[in-house]
C-alpha cells in the first residue's frame, strides 16, 4: 500500500484530506463501502467480480467509457501480475484512478488571477449553482485581498439580477448590473469599462443557464466570451464551466460543447456535500482534459474548496486504504 | 429531443438482428450487450438496467421468437413494451377535482427548475382546466427566489401569494390557504426552496409543510440529466413525504434522460409533466409509451397531432390545403402558413416530433430565425406581388427591391420563390398519389424533396454510418 500512504504522509495533507472525508461521506458510504465490501482478502478474482466493480463505478457516475477503460485495465494487470486476491486490487484501482486523471501532467487547481484586471466567466446548463458559486468565489478572493466586483450577466432568469445582488451584499463587494433583458455582452462591455476606472482587481461574470444544445443561445455566450476577449488581452482569465455533482453522462456534452464555444479553463464541481459522487468529473479530465478546479461542499458563502484529485480519491477511498 | 441518441445505439443494435430470420443466442447475447451499455450511457440506474436485459433476454430467447417469422421486429416490439413498461405504462392523467379546491406542492433538489415549473403548471392547468390559480412562494431561502415567482405572475397574469424571507413557510402555506378562499382560486401551486434529500432539518420542514397543508398532489421535480444519484434522491423524497406524482425538466436537451426510467420504477409513482424549455408553455403531459417509441426512434405522430389540434385553426388548415391541392398557391398563404407553424412551437421541436424526422435532422440545422427572415421578405412585397408570385419570378428589379427593403439578399429572394414553386408542385403531386404507393417506411419522402430546395436542410451526414461516433 506504499503508493497511498506516501501521498498522505504528511500531517497537514492529512487534515486536508479530512474536510473532502467529511463534505464527501454520503458517496463514500454509498459507493466505496461497496467497493471494499467487494475486495475482502481471500475474495477471488473472475469475471463476476470485474462486472461488480464496473457497476461500481458506474454508479458514481464516472463515464461509461472510462469505466469500461479502467477495469479493462485491471483485467491486464491481474493477467500480467498473476494476482488471485481481490484485496490486491484496492491499490491498483486507487493507483490507476490517479494516473488517469493526472496524465502525466502537473495540474493547477489555482486561479489564474495576475495584479492587472481578471476577468473570471462563469458558465453552464440551468440550475447548477453559478450564481451561488460567484458568491463563494467573491469570498474567497476578497479573503485574499482583492477588490471583487459580480457582474449580472444573467439578464434573463427572472430574479437572477437581484439574486447575485444579495450574495454581493453577503459578501461585502461592488455589484454591477443593467437592467433585466440588457444583451449580456454590453453588460461586460459596460462592467469592464466601470471596473478599468475604479481600480477593481477581479471581475466574477455570471451568465444565463443554458443548455448547450441550444446554437443561439451558445452564440450569444461565444459573443459575451469574445467582448471579453477584446476590451482586455488574454481575458477571460478563467472561463469555469459549472456543474452539478448530480449529473450523469450529459456533464460529458456539457464540457464538451462549452469548450469549444468558450475554451473552458476549468470545472467547479458543486453539490457535492449530496449522495452524489461526480464522477463525470473524472470522465470529462481523461476525455477533454480539463480539470476540476473548485468544489463546492454546501450552501454557505466558506463551502468552496480548491479541488485535489488526491484528497478526492483520499476522501473517496479513506476505508479502503 | 431527449432520448434520441438513446435510440440510435438500440437501433444499433437491433440493426444487427434486422433481417435475420434466426436469431442464435450469441446474437442475443450481442444485443443485450449494446443495450447495457446503451441504457448505462443513457443513466438509467444499474439496477434497473439489470434487470431489464434479463426480462428482454428472457423473452428473445422464448420460443415465440426464435422461431418467429421475423426475429428482428419481434426484438424491437419486445423492447419497446418494456421500455414502455418502465417509464410507467399507461399515460397518467392528471384530472383536477372541480368540486373542491386543489393543492399542489412541488418539492426538489436545488437547481432542478421548480420555480420555473410551477409557473408552467399554473399556465398549464389554467388552460387545460380553465381554473384560476394561485402561486405560493415558499422558498425562503434562495436569494431572490420570491422575486423569481413574482415575476413570473406577472408574466402569466397569475397571482402570487408571498410574505418575504422573514416568515417561516409553514405559516406563509397556511396564510395562503385563507387568501385562496377568500379569492376564489381553485388550484393552489406551492414552491418549496430546494434541498439536499439527505438534509435532515430541511426534509422536516418539508415534512411538517406537508402536514400543515395535507396536499392532494406532491409533485418531486427532477432534472433530466441527473444521473445514477436520481434513485437516491427519489427514494429519500419519497420516504419522506410520499410523493404522488413526478415532473421530468429540462428534457430539451441532449440529455438522454434515463433518470426519468429509473425514477418511475424506482418509486412507482407516475410521471406526470415533462418541461421542455425556458418558455413557459414548453410543458407537456408524459406520455410512456410516446416517449418508449421516441427512443426507438419511432417518432411521436401523436404529440405532433396534438400540437396541430391545439393551435390550428381546421377550417383554416382545410382551406390551406385546398388551395395547395388547386396550384393556386401564393406568398399570402405562404405567410399564414408560418404563422400556423409558429404557433405551434419551435420548427426544431416539431420535425422531432416526426418518425424518421429525428434521424435525418440530427446534424441539420433548423434555425427559428429563417422563418423570420421569411416573413420579412414576404412583408416587403406589394399586394399585387403577394398574389400573383409570377411578378417576383419575372422581374428581377422587383427582386432587387425586396431584398433591399428587407435587409436580406436577392439570393435569399430567390431561394424563397424555388421554395415557393417546390411547394406548390409536391402538393399537387401529393394530391395526385395513389395512397397505395406511399412508403411506409419513409412517409417523409414528400417532405424531404419539398425542403431541400430551402437550403434550409441538409441531409443528416451519414445515414446510418459512423454513428458510433457519439460516444464522444
Amino acid at each position: 500500500m506504499g503508493f497511498i500512504k506516501n501521498l498522505f504522509q504528511s500531517k497537514k495533507r492529512r487534515e486536508k484530506a479530512q474536510k473532502y472525508k467529511i463534505g464527501m461521506e454520503k458517496t463514500r458510504q454509498n459507493v466505496f463501502n461497496q467497493l471494499n465490501e467487494l475486495l475482502k482478502s481471500g475474495e477471488k478474482i473472475d469475471e463476476d467480480l470485474f462486472e461488480e466493480i464496473e457497476e461500481i463505478f458506474i454508479m458514481a457516475d464516472i463515464g461509461v467509457d472510462t469505466v469500461l477503460k479502467l477495469v479493462n485495465h485491471l483485467r491486464q494487470t491481474v493477467e500480467v501480475k498473476n494476482l488471485h486476491d481481490a484485496e490486491d486490487l484496492k491499490e491498483i484501482i486507487v493507483e490507476e484512478m490517479f494516473k488517469r486523471y493526472v496524465q502525466e501532467e502537473i495540474i493547477d487547481t489555482n486561479l489564474n488571477v495576475e495584479d492587472e484586471l481578471n476577468v473570471l466567466l462563469f458558465v453552464g446548463v440551468n440550475g447548477v449553482g453559478k450564481t451561488t458559486t460567484i458568491g463563494k468565489v467573491a469570498h474567497l478572493l476578497k479573503n485574499e485581498g482583492k477588490k471583487v466586483m459580480m457582474v449580472a450577466g444573467d439578464t434573463f432568469r427572472a430574479g437572477a439580477i437581484n439574486q447575485l445582488k444579495v450574495w454581493s451584499e453577503r459578501v461585502g463587494c461592488e455589484f454591477f448590473s443593467k437592467p433585466e433583458g440588457s444583451d449580456p455582452s454590453s453588460v461586460m462591455f459596460d462592467a469592464i469599462h466601470y471596473a478599468k476606472e475604479n481600480d477593481i482587481d477581479v471581475l466574477l461574470c455570471d451568465t444565463a443557464g443554458r443548455l448547450q444544445n441550444k446554437q443561439n443561445l451558445m452564440k450569444e455566450l461565444e459573443k459575451i466570451h469574445r467582448v471579453i476577449g477584446r476590451e482586455i488581452e488574454g481575458a477571460p482569465q478563467e472561463t469555469l464551466l459549472v456543474l452539478d455533482a448530480t449529473t450523469g453522462q450529459n456533464g460529458l456534452s456539457q464540457a464538451k460543447i462549452f469548450n469549444e464555444v468558450t475554451n473552458l479553463s476549468g470545472v467547479v464541481l458543486t453539490k457535492l456535500d449530496g449522495t452524489a459522487k461526480g464522477g463525470i468529473a473524472l470522465a470529462i479530465k481523461e476525455t477533454i482534459g480539463i480539470p476540476v478546479k473548485l468544489i463546492g461542499l454546501g450552501e454557505k458563502l466558506a463551502d468552496l474548496e480548491y479541488f485535489d484529485i488526491e484528497e478526492y480519491i483520499y476522501g473517496l477511498f479513506s476505508d479502503v486504504i | 429531443m431527449a432520448f434520441d441518441q438513446l435510440s440510435d445505439r438500440l437501433q444499433m443494435a437491433l440493426r444487427r438482428v434486422r433481417g435475420k430470420a434466426r436469431l442464435t443466442e450469441n446474437d442475443i447475447d450481442e444485443m443485450m450487450r449494446e443495450i447495457r451499455l446503451s441504457l448505462l450511457e443513457a443513466d438509467v440506474n444499474f439496477k434497473v438496467v439489470k434487470n431489464f436485459t434479463k426480462e428482454i433476454k428472457e423473452k428473445a430467447k422464448g420460443d415465440k421468437i426464435m422461431k418467429g417469422l421475423n426475429p428482428s421486429q419481434q426484438v424491437v416490439k419486445v423492447v419497446h413494451e418494456e421500455l414502455k413498461e418502465l417509464l410507467g405504462g399507461e399515460t397518467s392523467v392528471f384530472a383536477l377535482d372541480k368540486s373542491k379546491r386543489t393543492t399542489i406542492m412541488l418539492c426538489g433538489l436545488q437547481g432542478s427548475g421548480k420555480t420555473t415549473t410551477a409557473g408552467k403548471l399554473a399556465k398549464y392547468l389554467r388552460k387545460q382546466e380553465s381554473i384560476k390559480p394561485l402561486l405560493v412562494a415558499l422558498d425562503v431561502y434562495r436569494p431572490a427566489a420570491v422575486d423569481q415567482l413574482v415575476t413570473l405572475g406577472k408574466q402569466l397574469d397569475v397571482d402570487v401569494f408571498e410574505k418575504g424571507i422573514d416568515e417561516k413557510p409553514e405559516t406563509i402555506a397556511k396564510e395562503s390557504l385563507e387568501y385562496a378562499d377568500e379569492h376564489g382560486h381553485d388550484v393552489v401551486i406551492f414552491d418549496t426552496a430546494g434541498r439536499l434529500h439527505i438534509d435532515e432539518t430541511l426534509m422536516d420542514e418539508l415534512r411538517s409543510i406537508k402536514q400543515t397543508l395535507s396536499p392532494d398532489e406532491i409533485f418531486l421535480v427532477l432534472d433530466a440529466m441527473t444521473g445514477q444519484d436520481a434513485v437516491s434522491v427519489a427514494e429519500h423524497f419519497h420516504e419522506s413525504l410520499a410523493i404522488t406524482g413526478s415532473i421530468i425538466t429540462k428534457l430539451d436537451g441532449d440529455t438522454r434522460g434515463g433518470a426519468a426510467l429509473s425514477l418511475r420504477k424506482v418509486t412507482d409513482v407516475p410521471i406526470k409533466f415533462m418541461g421542455l424549455g425556458e418558455k413557459l408553455d414548453a410543458f407537456e403531459v408524459f406520455h410512456p409509451e410516446r416517449m418508449a417509441s421516441r427512443i426507438l426512434g419511432m417518432g411521436d405522430v401523436l404529440t405532433l397531432i396534438d400540437k396541430v389540434s391545439e393551435n390550428v385553426d381546421e377550417d383554416d388548415m382545410m382551406n390551406m390545403m385546398e388551395k395547395m391541392m388547386s396550384g393556386k398557391f401564393n406568398y399570402n398563404d405562404y405567410l399564414k402558413q408560418l404563422k400556423m407553424i409558429k404557433r405551434m412551437g419551435s420548427l426544431k421541436g416539431i420535425m422531432k416530433l416526426v418518425p424518421g424526422a429525428g434521424k435525418m435532422m440530427k446534424n441539420a440545422n433548423v434555425d427559428d430565425k429563417k422563418l423570420v427572415y421569411i416573413e420579412t421578405l414576404i412583408n416587403g412585397m406589394t399586394n399585387q406581388e403577394r398574389k400573383n408570385p409570377d411578378l417576383i419570378k419575372k422581374n428581377s428589379s422587383r427582386r432587387r427591391r425586396i431584398a433591399k427593403g428587407s435587409g436580406r439578399s436577392v439570393a435569399e429572394v430567390n431561394r424563397l420563390i424555388q421554395t415557393l414553386d417546390q411547394q406548390a408542385q409536391a402538393v399537387k403531386k401529393m394530391g395526385s398519389m395513389d395512397p397505395k404507393q406511399l412508403d411506409p417506411n419513409n412517409p417523409l419522402k414528400g417532405m424531404q424533396d419539398m425542403q431541400q430546395p430551402s437550403g434550409k436542410q441538409k441531409k443528416g451526414k451519414g445515414k446510418g454510418k459512423g454513428k458510433g461516433g457519439f460516444r464522444f
